[in-house]
């Protein structure tokens, strides 16, 4: 049953072939099973998760009219703010804090009754590319244990591919969603920035910033979306527009008449072999469905890691000044006659990692008055320029591919050392943040070389997501009819999973 | 130690520059839904947003911009079609974000004046002052520091925080620099501070409460040798409460730093405290090492674009500025100055406005609100505003009084009554039983009383010894309890008794 997509337990919900109680504890027997190997979760909320899937039977019991993924369970990315649960960000200096308020996408969620399991775990603060930076201890990815689940919402990706949760929430702000997907072979959507709000979002970097759906299916991608987005008035940033109809569009997959554009910058040197013949498969696959295959170029994509780098720890420098010590979360040093300074200075020296503080210092050299105008102000022309080439690439296509990532899952350890080498890892990814337009990964196959899951990426211009649901769609259903089965049948069972 | 304020402007030219900060007397806090009434609980009026919780986020107060927008307009300020917010970046407990959202490089408004009319040497003077720019902002929490002596942060047992205040909207208006102001740099001061508060009064956008805060005038003071291009160095004193502490503030830098420069010391750029009781400055935070607030746009809030027909609208609803209305009111009254200023300093003038709008002769107004119920008030140690006493009752009771229904002592008793809390004038008419004795027939009947009572002054009257009236008169407002009309009295008397009466 937890094999299934969240789409079929809907169904079995409604026919009463199952409960919401039974389907949570399910998966709450698969955590159990497989998280101490897995390490997906930083915390598991047992009782609200049991209690909140008994409150959805005896509505449905009622009679009570209910959302398409009332009962389903799901995996909370520990970036968001839900009322009376620890939320850390992967981080020590949240350790404790339990929010007082719920976030938007968790008041969504719980709206449309949908099973809060638990949060998972995450780059501290999303700053990461493998889930290695929590304060928490690494994310084994379930494909092969020794491997990262990517990140920074490694927790996320890899509670759906272990079978842990159905649909997960993630967050991207450089590839933080589509990078875990690619790697642990799920869907994962970053919407139009302000496509979701991100009131209750622990900001990283605020205009690059983008909570998303994650899941086994395009479909359960698309309804997860449905319930998390439209306009909050508590996030000024949010777009005041009707949601896109991507769940239509995930269920008619129709890709007739579409011109896909190859992002010429996207590919070739650099990317390994076996994600590029996948990326190839998958283009032959769409233009035998009648999608038109076009080539556009990108320019200034080759400045967009650089320029992310200038915007995302400027950001994160101010957004992190407020863990202080002051009103929440970790306090070091507060002895008696210690200086509200010196307690301030201990707390973040103990509760920030390594990475954490790497940005947080870049930032504040980015802002700093005399290097302002050539870091941070070069940065957002550059940020300017990408928009452009998106522009650009819009008026001959439709939507745009590339692979998601250059490389299948890496070693735990293997780039720790290197965060040079790391940032490489979303240099497909950044350029969508960049623009503020939407994307999606899918998974398109095993690496010849190493058998490792490989995504598919495709970006669709601002407030039109329904057009990679589509495209994602009907490349899901060309994959399935040549596989005969999803690729997640093929990953290898965990000790002790159901 | 013992230069005079003669000597330094008959050397130094003062060169000015004023900050005030406003703050927007609107339900709500700047980002936040939280109630802004002083003086609550602290603590109490806080939530996500203002505490800075992580994952919350701001969204602006429109009726802020609103309030902006208008002092903007007031202050003959462009307003900028597109504007932004910005983090300025610098930690301290109070500060719940460790960043202020303020406005940058893109304020809402920019390039204004206000022109100030002082008394000089020479008579009366206009000075203009120019209004660099007018933004938002968003102040901080209040820190309470505990133990040591100071109430400062160094020196302190312990700090306590109060969030209340953190996110009320502010708004700071900045000058250009000001010269030529010479020896009248304080009082051009002071009536600039003066008219601010008066406008912004007008414009009913804050409470202008320089004694709790809600109006503070940072004063940037610099001396240059007369007729020099160069600009001195500057010191910036804070915490400037009153109108007459603008005035003494920038007087006692100007002697200090004069003393300084004599001496061939320099001044230092710092900020200074201003001291209430001594009149003087002492020493803050030293601007040497200029800070680096790192400001960068705000990510959270996206750009202030108000619709120019909008601006428009507020423009055209913009009241007259208080100094023009004023003069035109004293133009329409033909009240001397000496008056005039009397009723600005009691306050009174809205309310003489309101009573003479109402119908009322405008010095029989004046006379009511500046005499018998000032005096009123001042006896209570109340506000004339404070008292139950309207503009439409002092009306009410002018038109009683001139259709000889109440004469001048009568209406006194009917004020009285009104600010006694016994009802409007016709409630306490009614209850006291007041009533001009009017009635000839009546007075006719008290008149030959008192002439039969007293047959020799009578006949000393008729006789033509006018004067001698008066005893008989006295005895027939004793006859009629002080309710007959004293002239009607004569009048008829005099008659009476075949004398003229003119």
């Amino acid at each position: 049953m937890i094999r299934n997509s969240a789409s079929e337990m809907a169904v079995k919900l409604s026919n009463g072939e199952v409960t919401s109680v039974e389907l949570t504890q399910a998966h709450l027997d698969q955590i159990s099973a497989v998280d101490g190997a897995v390490h997906a979760f930083l915390f598991v909320d047992t009782e609200g998760a049991l209690a909140q899937a008994a409150a959805v039977d005896a509505k449905r019991k009622n009679g009570e009219k209910l959302s398409p993924l009332a009962g389903v369970p799901l995996a909370l990315k520990d970036v968001m703010a839900q009322k009376g649960i620890p939320t850390t960000c992967g981080s020590k200096i949240l350790e404790g804090w339990r929010p007082p308020y719920d976030s938007t996408v968790v008041a969504n969620l719980k709206k449309n009754d949908i099973i809060i399991l638990g949060k998972t775990n995450m780059d501290e603060f999303a700053m990461g590319s493998s889930t290695e930076n929590s304060a928490y201890g690494p994310t084994h990815n379930p494909w092969d244990l020794t491997r990262i689940p990517g990140g920074s919402g490694g927790g996320s990706s890899a509670s759906l591919a272990a079978f842990e949760a159905p649909l997960a929430i993630g967050t991207d702000t450089g590839g933080s969603i589509r990078q875990p997907a690619a790697v642990t072979g799920t869907v994962g959507v970053k919407p139009t920035y302000g496509g979701v709000s991100r009131y209750g979002l622990v900001a990283f970097s605020s205009s690059l910033d983008q909570a998303g759906p994650c899941a086994r299916t395009v479909l359960d991608a698309a309804l997860l979306h449905e319930v998390i987005a439209g306009h909050d008035p508590k996030d000024s940033t949010s777009i005041n527009a009707p949601v896109p109809a991507v769940v239509a569009a995930a269920k008619a997959g129709n890709v007739k008449g579409m011109k896909i554009g190859v992002v010429k910058e996207l590919n070739g040197d650099g990317y390994q072999k076996g994600v590029r013949n996948r990326f190839e498969e998958s283009l032959e696959l769409l233009a035998a469905a009648g999608a038109e295959i076009v080539e556009v170029s990108a320019p200034n994509f080759e400045y967009a890691l650089a320029a992310y780098y200038l915007i995302a720890p400027s950001e994160c420098s101010s957004n992190l000044a407020r863990f202080d010590a002051m009103r929440y979360g970790l306090r070091v040093g507060d002895l008696d006659g210690a200086s509200a300074e010196s307690v301030m200075n201990l707390t973040r020296e103990v509760g920030f990692g390594r990475e954490v503080k790497r940005r947080i210092i870049l930032g504040t050299y980015a802002l700093s008055s005399g290097y302002y105008d050539a870091y941070y102000g070069s940065a957002q022309k550059v940020r300017t320029l990408i928009t452009q080439d998106f522009n650009k690439a819009f008026e001959v296509a439709d939507v745009l591919v590339s692979p998601t990532c250059p490389t299948t899952a890496f070693k735990i350890g293997e780039k720790a050392n290197d965060p040079l080498a790391m940032y490489l890892n979303d240099i497909a990814t950044i350029p969508v943040n960049m623009a503020g337009i939407g994307g999606m990964s899918l998974p398109s196959g095993l690496a010849d070389e190493d058998g490792l899951p490989v995504g598919f990426q495709i970006m669709s211009p601002v407030m039109k997501d329904d057009r990679m649901y589509s495209v994602g769609a009907a490349l899901e259903a060309a994959l399935l009819s040549k596989w005969g089965a999803p690729l997640l049948s093929k990953i290898p069972t965990l000790a002790g999973s159901k | 130690m013992n230069l005079t304020y003669d000597d330094v402007v008959a050397k130094y030219e003062p060169v000015l520059g004023l900050e005030v900060h406003v703050e927007l007397n609107t339900e709500s806090k700047m980002f936040c839904g939280c109630s802004t009434v002083f003086g609550a609980e602290p603590n109490t009026q806080t939530c996500p947003v203002c505490l800075a919780l992580p994952g919350a986020l701001p969204t602006v107060n429109e009726k802020a911009i609103e309030s902006t927008i208008k002092i903007g307009l007031a202050l003959n300020c462009s307003i900028a079609p597109f504007s932004r917010f910005a983090r300025k970046n610098y930690f301290y407990p109070d500060m719940p974000k460790n960043f202020q959202i303020s406005q940058y490089d893109e304020p809402i408004c920019v390039n204004g004046f206000v022109d100030v009319e002082i008394e000089t040497d020479e008579g009366p003077k206009v000075f203009r002052i120019e209004v660099e720019r007018v933004h938002m902002e968003e102040d901080t929490g209040k820190s309470l520091h505990v133990g040591g002596a100071t109430g400062r942060i160094h020196g302190a047992e312990y700090s306590l925080l109060d969030y209340n205040r953190a996110g009320i909207p502010l708004v700071e208006i900045v000058t250009k620099i000001v010269p030529g102001t010479g020896k009248y740099a304080p009082e051009v001061a002071r009536a600039y501070v003066a008219e601010l508060r008066d406008i912004l009064r007008s414009l009913g956008v804050s409470d202008v409460k320089m004694e709790q805060g809600s109006l503070r005038c940072d004063a940037n003071v610099s001396l240059r040798l007369i007729g020099a291009e160069t600009l001195g160095t500057r010191s910036e004193t804070k915490n400037v409460n009153s109108l007459r502490s603008v005035e003494r503030a920038i007087r006692g830098e100007m002697i200090r730093h004069a003393e300084l420069l004599n001496k061939g010391e320099r001044v230092v750029q710092e900020t200074r405290h201003f001291q209430e009781d001594t009149g003087l400055t002492r020493s803050g935070r030293s601007k040497e090492q200029a800070e680096d607030y790192r400001y960068f746009p705000e990510p959270d809030l996206v750009p202030v674009a108000p619709d120019a027909a909008w601006v428009e609208e507020l423009r055209a609803a913009l009241p007259e500025r208080p100094s023009i209305h004023r003069k035109r009111l004293q133009e329409a009254w033909a009240v001397p100055d000496k008056e005039m200023s009397a009723m600005i300093n009691a306050d009174v003038l809205d309310v003489v406005e309101a009573t003479v709008a109402l119908g009322a002769d405008p010095a029989k107004a004046r006379g009511w609100w500046l005499g018998e119920i000032s005096r009123i008030a001042n006896e209570k140690d109340v506000m004339i505003k404070d008292l139950t006493i309207s503009a439409s009752d002092v009306a009410e009771i002018v038109a009683l009084v001139n259709a000889g229904e109440l004469t001048d002592k009568l209406a006194r008793q009917v004020v009285e009554g009104v600010i006694a809390g016994e009802g409007k004038p016709a409630a306490v008419i009614a209850g006291r039983g007041i009533k001009v004795v009017n009635d000839d027939s009546a007075l006719m009947a008290a008149i030959e009383r008192a002439c039969a009572a007293q047959p020799e002054t009578a006949q000393k009257v008729r006789d033509g010894h006018v004067p001698a009236a008066g005893a008989l008169i006295g005895a027939i407002m004793k006859d009629t309890k002080g309710q007959a009309d004293a002239a009607r009295v004569r009048e008829l008397l005099l008659g009476h008794l075949g004398q003229a009466t003119n």
